[in-house]
């Protein structure tokens, strides 16, 4: 084990090094690096083109100022040598001091993406596969090949210029009118009964159930204003906590299992309570208090699933901690939407930002600012998410129906297994292995940001490091960029490698 | 990996395909032409087979070829009047005079769009050339001969696979700068060939174990000969399949770098080029952006689902689940022989 990842350490260590000088003689020799200032009328042209020259070895030929590079990076290594040394941009700032920044700002911007792309796609992956061949099959196997053909920059242009534009709009005037109650109601009908499935009878009645409760919820919320000011209120706390509570003791353990109902009521209760309760308290609070009330909330769902444990404490200790972080989300979320109506006004009206990452100079509390960030970050979020989405979506379908082919499945159904428990603990654990290693991949892939759509939205990311360094022939941020996403991506790829091993016995490391 | 269980002397089998379902043609029908007929089931392929052809003979009948000109009066660097605020004209009764409209300095949108049809779709044809002739001859030398050729290419692949296609893409893309849309092209496909080299590669490994290979190395063919005559032909379902898919992740590629402005340049055009030109002005004159917008989407569309049909009538069990084909899993051992490690059910 030792000498293997010696040995791969050592053969990545190289490729990095042939990748830097492929990536370094290109970027050098990709456009005039002194082109913005020959076109310049200052009067000390020559001064500042001599000052650039002389800063960025531009009289060396690409390949030698590719070496005194890679002896800059051979500093960071090295921690007697002292400094880390990655060059500087056009501007004189130290490429070390930008790249912590840039990382920062993509992080908040993927992250969210990220998880809610893997959620999303193996969820409906796993749907369309036990519906496969079906209606809902089809439309969502259509959906994913067009927004597999859809380019990352149309996405993010069309949210821009579409969704923020008209949105801001309609909230000058939030009413909806009686057509566009009905043609929601009317999808969201449609796809409910797709996804229900079954005969014609029960989809019907889906449909018009969920298609006419939409249409009054949304008639609701027109007329009360609420998109002015929103908020859950009381009563829609109560049925969402409820809610998520019987959607996780129906999937994860079943609707017959007392401990799981009891572990689950624990944390809906306590999450209302919090939720008439705790009020004062988060009107003062601060990000800490914030992060410090998550971590209580995930260690009473954690504790009272122990407590109630039986024979199954495990599934107990893990319906107690996912209830309890998303009751607790909801709660948050509540508080979040009482500081939408002040937030609103305080930006003048039109909430859904389209160029940067926060609102320059917006003071207030930790309520404001994260409302500050989520419309920043919605429209970007959802541009990345919709296209990595497609994708989980397809590998969790095909995954799920290998699998569901498997022997060891037919063999649980035939020892008279429900089906719930057929697919929750034996075929969707199985499933997850490949597609683990597919995650840990893409996370690797996440600190390169997403090009694109930080340059569409505006954000000063990693992707826009690169993006602007490259435009001006800049070769030290674009080297830095490099440096960061390559290091991580092989990082990640051994990781990968490390953690099929670990989940497949079949596969061995040597 | 293989299920097949031809007859040793007989190179031209494709895997996936048993006995049974070679008999049933019953009239000798070739390989190629089971491929075929079970790609024309598949309609919704068909369908976008046609779409996209009619797409580029559309564009290439309009503005023309090179010197060879089209139907379409205007060219696409011309500038023109501007008519009605530039305003398309395009609506049931015909085309009118500038069917997409004008651009702000009064260029013809519709030769545009049509000259951007042309030049993306001319760089997605090319990049899925190089890259798999490239991705083939790396992939074949590679799986074929093993050992140290074997570690050494597939170090280098490994060289070029740590940047992802966006970043050395518009890197190559910048240096090209001059070079026009056939340049492009040709760099962007040096840079694109690794995924199909490794395919390729995995597929020789199994390929080169089994007997009509011994047999054709007894009789005393030469190593080209075996390659490119007797493994070839069997891996040719997988390499058809993944260069369709790359040629799809080409043009969205091409558009993408071009809307960053380091791919084709004004004033040529590219669906990509027009749109990341005219973005700013999508509130005043929003179908400078919905025609190219509309023709990237359907281009890479059709050639995904000629793709999948592909797939589908190569491969008949359906075994899309590919993440442990195209990640292999021998990248554990680094290096050493794929035997020694792996799933042993998927290799009996």
């Amino acid at each position: 084990m030792v000498s293997f990842i010696a040995r791969r350490v050592v053969v990545s260590v190289l490729i990095l090094i042939a990748a830097s000088f492929i990536m370094y003689v290109l970027a050098a020799s990709a456009g005039n690096p002194l082109q913005d200032l020959q076109g310049s009328l200052s009067p000390n042209r020559q001064a500042l083109i001599d000052a650039r020259v002389q800063t960025q070895h531009l009289d060396l030929a690409p390949p030698l100022r590719w070496v005194l590079w890679l002896g800059g990076v051979a500093k960071c290594v090295v921690p007697v040598a002292g400094g880390c040394d990655l060059g500087t941009t056009f501007q004189n700032q130290a490429v070390t001091d930008l790249l912590p920044q840039a990382m920062g700002s993509t992080l908040q911007l993927v992250t969210t993406a990220f998880v809610l792309a893997i959620v999303l796609g193996i969820g409906l992956g796993i749907v369309t596969a036990l519906r496969v061949y079906s209606g809902f099959d089809y439309t969502v196997t259509l959906i994913s090949f067009f927004l597999f053909s859809l380019p990352s920059f149309l996405v993010a242009v069309l949210l821009k210029s579409f969704i923020a534009l008209n949105y801001n709009n309609f909230l000058a005037n939030p009413h909806l009118p009686p057509l566009a109650l009905l043609v929601t109601g009317v999808i969201v009908g449609a796809i409910l009964q797709l996804l229900v499935g079954g005969p014609w009878r029960r989809r019907l009645y889906v449909f018009l159930g969920s298609g006419l409760f939409t249409g009054a919820i949304l008639w609701y919320m027109s007329v009360s204003g609420w998109f002015i000011r929103p908020s859950l209120g009381p009563v829609a706390v109560i049925v969402l906590t409820a809610g998520i509570g019987f959607a996780i003791v129906a999937v994860l353990a079943g609707l017959r299992n007392r401990r799981a109902w009891i572990t689950a009521g624990i944390n809906v209760l306590v999450a209302i309570i919090a939720y008439f309760s705790l009020q004062w308290l988060f009107n003062i609070s601060s990000a800490g208090t914030l992060v410090f009330l998550a971590v209580i909330t995930l260690a009473v769902g954690i504790a009272s699933g122990a407590i109630v444990g039986g024979p199954d404490r495990g599934l107990m200790m893990r319906i107690g901690g996912i209830t309890s972080v998303l009751v607790g989300g909801i709660v948050l979320l509540d508080r979040f939407m009482q500081s939408w109506y002040s937030y609103s006004n305080d930006i003048g009206g039109r909430p859904i930002a389209t160029v940067g990452s926060q609102t320059p100079s917006l003071g207030g509390n930790v309520w404001i600012t994260g409302i500050d960030s989520f419309t920043h970050l919605i429209l970007p979020t959802i541009s990345l998410l919709l296209i990595s989405f497609a994708s989980y979506t397809r590998y969790s379908r095909s995954g799920m129906l290998e699998v569901l082919n498997q022997d060891y499945v037919r063999t649980a159904r035939a020892k008279g297994l429900p089906e719930r428990s057929v697919i929750v603990r034996h075929a969707f654990r199985n499933m997850l292995i490949p597609i683990a290693t597919l995650i840990a991949t893409d996370v690797g892939a996440l600190l390169g940001g997403a090009i694109i759509t930080e340059s569409v939205f505006a954000i000063s990311g990693m992707g826009n490091l690169f993006n602007i360094g490259l435009g001006r022939t800049d070769v030290n941020p674009v080297m830095g960029y490099f440096l960061v996403i390559a290091i991580t991506a092989i990082a990640f790829n051994f990781l990968a490698d490390l953690a099929y091993a670990a989940l497949d016995p079949r596969v061995r490391v040597r | 990996m293989s299920t097949v269980q031809g007859s040793p002397l007989e190179p031209k089998i494709s895997s996936g395909f048993d006995a049974a379902e070679r008999g049933s043609g019953g009239r000798g029908e070739s390989q190629g032409r089971i491929v075929f007929k079970r790609f024309l089931k598949n309609r919704v392929s068909v369908v976008a087979l046609v779409v996209y052809l009619g797409i580029i003979v559309f564009s290439i009948s309009a503005i023309g070829l090179g010197p060879i000109p089209g139907w379409w009066h205007y060219s696409y660097s011309q500038l023109n009047p501007q008519l009605n605020q530039g305003a398309p004209t395009v609506s049931a009764s015909g085309f009118g005079e500038h069917p997409f409209g004008q651009d702000r300095i009064g260029r013809d949108y519709f030769a545009l769009t049509m000259r951007g049809i042309q030049n993306s779709v001319l760089v997605m044809l090319v990049i899925g050339v190089f890259a798999t002739v490239l991705g083939v001859i790396v992939g074949a030398v590679a799986g074929y001969f093993r050992g140290w050729v074997d570690a050494v290419l597939m170090r280098i692949t490994d060289v070029f696979i740590v940047s992802p296609a966006l970043v050395i893409g518009a890197v190559v893309g910048k240096t090209s700068n001059g070079l026009g849309a056939f340049g492009l092209a040709v760099l962007l496909g040096l840079v694109s060939w690794m995924v199909i080299a490794r395919l390729v590669r995995a597929e020789f490994l199994t390929l080169r174990e089994r007997e009509f290979v011994e047999a054709a190395r007894v009789a005393g063919a030469s190593d080209g000969r075996i390659i490119f005559r007797h493994i070839l032909p069997n891996a040719v379902g997988v390499i058809i399949v993944s260069s369709t898919l790359l040629i799809a992740s080409a043009i969205l590629l091409e558009t993408a770098i071009s809307y960053l402005g380091y791919g084709i340049k004004s004033p040529d055009s590219s669906l990509g080029l027009l749109i990341g030109s005219n973005q700013s002005a999508f509130a005043t004159r929003p179908y400078l952006f919905w025609w190219p917008a509309t023709f990237i989407v359907l281009l890479a569309l059709c050639v995904n689902f000629v793709g999948d049909g592909l797939r589908d009538a190569f491969d008949p069990q359906q075994r899309r689940f590919s993440i442990r084909r195209t990640k292999e899993v021998d990248e554990v051992i680094a290096g050493q022989p794929l035997t020694d490690v792996g799933l042993p059910s998927e290799k009996d």
